[in-house]
């Protein structure tokens, strides 16, 4: 009773903030909405005792990815007001028929904590009862992503590592000598700083 | 930025504590939740709180965009390495059992170097991708 309460105020949480994303017209309030749409996105996971995947969102979402969304805002040019466009009917209808095809298709997904389906049938029993004697990991979660699916966490690192080298070739590129260009640009007046400090 | 006494005590305080909490979140993966996703991306927070509280500059200065570009290849590295290192003691890509005498030893070995290689390439990448962003503001 009480975790249906504590889901369901975090769920219209969700959905406010959600709609204020959205809605918000000042692109810093918005990304400052994702991270709070991430932290509660953490809670919800915890509310499910996966402690694994909140801790990830609430790192990854509510944290780092809110300070280099912060990052990236800071080199757009300064914001102007756009006027509120009016009269998209046509963009509604496809928005809402794509939203009632969505939710038709959950009308065909297991119910929520279901034992019965075939992701909790399949290999998840085995990893129950085998993981923690062939590994000798007591955090299961642990011994999975880095061991029985150590390829699928060798392409997730592959992700992240191709994410930097495209920022790096689409930002950095163009001016090669990043560091120089820090030392000449900055150095004098972190030195001067420095001594006052 | 760096004029805010106040911030700058309070990052001075905050920041060890980031760090460390990130190696533990790296080191004790195996026990409790986390692993090295996790503990590089609190890992590199501390450090991007310290280049928005002192400036990047000081940041670059001592960890320099070079090492950061070696580092973040290096953890991928690692962890294609301990898959290769497998295959050439004559089992599958990533079959950790082969890495010590016994295969629960070997398999505590094999995820701890996995675990390393993804928080190296996390923490440092995502330190990069900052410097990147933030070094180019106002320049452009």
């Amino acid at each position: 009773m009480i975790e249906l309460i504590v889901n369901s105020a975090l769920l219209l949480f969700l959905l406010i903030v959600a709609i204020a994303v959205v809605r918000l017209r000042q692109l810093l309030v918005s990304v400052m909405m994702f991270g709070l749409y991430s932290l509660l996105t953490a809670s919800i996971f915890v509310v499910m005792l996966a402690a694994d995947v909140a801790f990830t969102e609430a790192a990854v979402g509510a944290g780092i990815a809110t300070v280099l969304m912060l990052a990236a805002l800071a080199r757009l040019p300064a914001e102007k007001e756009e006027a509120r466009s009016r009269g998209q009917f046509w963009p509604l209808v496809l928005v809402t028929a794509t939203g009632v095809l969505l939710i038709y298709g959950t009308i065909d997904m297991p119910g929520f904590g279901n034992a019965d389906t075939a992701a909790h049938r399949g290999v998840a029993a085995q990893y129950i009862e085998n993981a923690p004697v062939e590994t000798g990991i007591p955090n299961m979660v642990t011994s999975i992503l880095a061991s029985y699916r150590g390829l699928d966490t060798l392409g997730e690192v592959l992700v992240i590592f191709t994410a930097g080298l495209g920022v790096l070739l689409v930002l950095g590129g163009i001016h090669p000598a990043i560091g120089s260009r820090l030392n000449s640009q900055e150095g004098q007046s972190s030195d001067t700083q420095e001594q006052s400090g | 930025m760096t004029d805010y006494l106040i911030l700058r005590v309070t990052a001075k305080f905050l920041i060890p504590l980031i760090l460390l909490m990130g190696l533990y979140v790296q080191f004790h993966g195996e026990l409790g939740p986390g692993g090295g996703f996790q503990a590089g991306v609190i890992f590199s927070a501390g450090l991007i709180l310290y280049a928005l509280v002192f400036g990047l500059y000081r940041l670059t200065q001592s960890i320099p965009v070079f090492v950061l570009k070696v580092l973040s290849s290096l953890g991928v590295l690692l962890f294609a390495g301990t898959g290769v290192v497998t295959m050439l003691l004559g089992g599958e890509f990533l079959n950790y059992n082969l890495l010590a005498e016994n295969a629960v030893t070997g398999q505590h070995l094999g995820i701890f170097l996995v675990e390393l290689g993804v928080g190296i390439t996390v923490a440092s990448t995502m330190l990069l991708i900052f410097a990147v962003f933030a070094d180019q503001e106002g320049h452009d």
